[in-house]
């Protein structure tokens, strides 16, 4: 259960971003997660109403895409989605796939905030 | 009010790889061998290390210990009867161990004059896999009283491993371990990784495990 560990960076991250958005509401916070990344997102999204109790995320919703695991297959010479995390293996030829090029992303893709219009 | 998408791409845990970065740089100007033991709690992590320790300190390697536990410094006193410079590190709560609680338990200790360090991971399958501590090598361990399917069970972190170890072979039989099965179930995970077949009690496999950590040292120097 790391989760809270990694939902409190988030809001650290989007907190430093806020910075620059004076008085600006965050409505959503999205993230990339990888499908190896070791991250559940129900639980994700249970330690999401705790860390941003009280700060300017409070009330806003969590987006979790998951991003599924894409291993580089040599002799088909192309990268290949496995269709689950039981076997390491190209779905076309039956190889070993050793070679990760996506799949452990733990990233803060992009945050939704309203802006307050200055006064002229 | 307008409402703005504002695009950030920022790794979560940033601040962990970059920690983990700068600990990997110095391993590597000390001429260190860095390996992060995980397992579940009661794989013999602690049981093997000893083992380890006291095999390397005999061949007259030099190498340390930084053992993570929630509380108690149990282990470190086991660990440190090996003679061996150990540490403990007690997360008080956290399920894994950072780049953070590395550093800070490094200080100190000069790392040229060490061979191997050894950090063993909070007992956990899940958590220690997305933090980076700057190891060359992660290593695996399951115990023969398991389940041969724990690869299978916990990909994530038997995915990540350089390396797998399987514990307590000498109760092998009793507990009708299939170890084609574990064999396979390992490699179905992480294709063609190293795999030892130990016991700390009678001392089988480590002649291989230890001979592994020395080419592994000798390659990366």
């Amino acid at each position: 259960m790391h989760e809270l560990s990694i939902v409190s960076s988030v809001v650290d991250t989007v907190m430093e971003t806020l910075a620059a958005y004076p008085g600006a509401k965050v409505k959503e916070v999205r993230l990339r997660v990888g499908a190896l990344a070791a991250v559940v997102e129900d639980s994700l999204q249970f330690c999401y109403g705790i860390a941003t109790e009280g700060t300017d995320l409070e009330g806003s919703k969590l987006v979790v895409h998951v991003v599924p695991v894409l291993m580089h297959c040599v002799p088909c010479a192309q990268d290949v989605e496995l269709a689950g995390l039981q076997s390491f293996r190209c779905p076309r030829c039956g190889e070993p796939v050793l070679d990760l090029r996506q799949g452990r992303e733990l990233e803060v893709e992009s945050i939704e905030i309203d802006e307050v219009e200055e006064k002229a | 009010m307008t409402t703005r998408i504002v695009e950030l791409r920022r790794g979560i845990l940033k601040k962990n790889d970059e920690l983990a970065a700068g600990l990997r740089q110095r391993y590597a100007s000390a001429g260190l061998l860095v390996l992060n033991l995980v397992s579940s709690p009661g794989t013999g992590k602690t049981a093997f290390l000893e083992r380890t320790l006291r095999e390397l300190l005999a061949s007259g390697a030099k190498a340390a210990a930084l053992v993570g536990d929630l509380e108690t410094d149990n282990d470190a006193r086991r660990l440190a009867a090996s003679g061996a410079p150990v540490r403990q590190i007690n997360t008080h709560g956290i399920c894994h161990l950072e780049a953070e609680m590395v550093g800070k338990h490094l200080e100190g200790w000069d790392l040229a004059a060490l061979d191997y360090l050894f950090i063993e991971n909070v007992g956990n399958l899940v958590c220690p896999s997305s933090y980076d501590l700057g190891e060359k090598i992660r290593v695996a361990l399951l115990s023969v009283t398991e389940g041969e399917d724990k690869p299978l069970k916990y990909p994530t972190l038997f995915n990540s491993a350089d390396a797998a170890v399987i514990t307590k072979i000498d109760i092998a039989e009793a507990c009708e371990f299939d170890r084609d099965l574990a064999l396979r179930n390992i490699n179905e995970i992480r294709p063609g990784i190293r795999i030892f077949e130990t016991s700390s009690k009678t001392g089988a496999g480590m002649v291989e495990w230890l001979a592994y950590l020395n080419e592994e040292r000798v390659r990366r120097q």
